[in-house]
């Protein structure tokens, strides 16, 4: 039959986008399922994500693998089209640190920063800024955290892009601004406006009524 | 030039014996430099700036920090005795359970030290679900690797330490009964030489328990 690449996503999901857009770079053909995460889930995203019970869930002929970040490095390992991480070794290593640095660092102080009580929300931001300050230095005057093709320390910082501008649009919450940090701030213009990246990302006007809907709960 | 290895650890981040397992593992010959985490190295905070944690792998002048990315680099940069099965999805699973070890079983572990009565019966049943699907990833293997010890048990090494503290301490959350697989494993890697040179020396044990209760900060994943 071919291939077989299935993503069990979420339109919403800034992780369930990181696998589509790199399958989409890579011009990889998959079979996309939506799924009902908040009301309904379906009983295959259950069966093939047991552990955590979340999507991403990426099948290939059959086999399940879910986390976003363990997906893609088997996307990059499997599909050798536009690589997403660099051959040498150590810039490997690098990138590998940076992809943690955002998930384990910038978007939970992110997501504080959005959640925090009043009184905490300024030690918030701030502590939100000095990760996005850190990671801004990774770019170190490159057009793409990749260099001048989008790698998979940019797909991994996609949040950064229409999520978080929706989620200040939001809330009011002052983050990443182009006043503050104007190299990133350029990164994400650049990275929204790839033709590739363009086509996979979720309308912005229906991100931002669910944004709101689901801060207002 | 030869290979200049060294590593910047600390005696009781398992982080940091995580690295020098692997080391071992591949007998590639490094230069250990213990951190004072209280008077961290110039080099330490020029080579991790961001986080300035241990383990930091230099290599030939060049910096990898934190473990499972140091790991990686090191699997790729020396083909002996590899850690990553070759096939891609046999690695996706090994990466995703490693994940879950730091990710869930780590946290779940140091919250145990912090809480009492009710939450810490909680914490325990949470643990215990965690431990189970370590449990189900040993059926009919040796070892996590497989028929050898690989990426996956050098990140599970924390078991074995979990059980070595848990006798000290008494609280024993990984019983022979519910997890059985776990010790036979347990057993079997602490046969291996480089396993034993790598766990917290006996006599610095107790000193051990006392500092992760005060959840030391300076060692990073």
């Amino acid at each position: 039959m071919g291939e077989e690449v299935k993503v069990f996503g979420f339109w919403a999901s800034p992780y369930s986008h990181r696998v589509e857009l790199a399958l989409s770079l890579k011009g990889v053909p998959y079979e996309y399922i939506e799924e009902d995460i908040l009301k309904n889930k379906s009983d295959l995203l259950l069966k093939y994500n047991l552990i955590h019970k979340k999507v991403p869930v990426f099948l290939h002929k059959g086999k399940p693998i879910v986390e976003s970040i363990v997906i893609l490095e088997y996307i990059e390992e499997t599909w050798k089209a536009n690589p997403i991480l660099p051959q040498n070794l150590h810039d490997k290593a690098i990138d590998r640190f940076w992809i943690k640095f955002i998930d384990d660092k910038c978007l939970p102080a992110i997501r504080k920063a959005t959640f925090s009580p009043e009184n905490e929300r300024e030690t918030a931001v701030e502590e939100a800024c000095e990760c996005l300050r850190t990671l801004e230095s990774a770019l170190n005057g490159k057009r793409f955290f990749g260099g001048d093709a989008i790698g998979m320390v940019d797909i991994a910082a996609n949040f950064l892009t229409i999520w978080l501008r929706t989620i200040q649009e939001a809330t009011g919450l002052e983050v990443l601004s182009v006043e503050k940090f104007p190299d990133l701030f350029k990164w994400t213009d650049d990275f929204i406006s790839c033709s590739v990246v363009k086509e996979s990302l979720p309308p912005t006007d229906k991100l931002l009524s669910f944004v709101k809907a689901s801060l207002s709960q | 030039m030869g290979e200049e290895v060294k590593l910047h650890g600390m005696w009781a981040s398992p982080f940091s014996r995580r690295v020098e397992l692997a080391l071992k593992l591949k007998a590639i010959p490094y230069q250990y430099i213990e951190e004072d985490l209280s008077n961290k190295t110039p080099s330490l905070l020029r080579y991790n700036p961001v986080h300035k944690k241990v383990p930091v792998l230099v290599h030939n002048d060049k910096p990898v920090a934190e473990s499972m990315v140091i790991i990686e680099y090191m699997d790729e940069t020396w083909e002996n005795n590899p850690f990553l099965p070759r096939d891609p999805y046999e690695r996706a699973m090994a990466r995703f359970y490693a994940k879950f070890i730091d990710d869930k079983l780590l946290p779940t572990l140091a919250k145990l030290g912090q809480t009492a009565g009710k939450e810490k019966e909680e914490t325990i049943e949470e643990i215990h679900e965690q431990l189970k699907v370590l449990e189900d990833e040993l059926k009919g293997k040796q070892f996590f690797g497989g028929q050898r010890i690989g990426y996956l048990d050098i990140v599970a090494m924390i078991l074995v330490w979990l059980h070595l503290t848990g006798s000290i301490t008494g609280q024993k959350v990984l019983s022979t009964e519910k997890f059985p697989l776990i010790h036979e494993w347990i057993e079997r890697v602490m046969k291996m030489e480089v396993v034993n040179e790598c766990l917290i020396p006996e006599e610095k044990r107790q000193d051990w328990i006392q500092l992760s209760q005060r959840a030391p900060k300076s060692a990073s994943n």
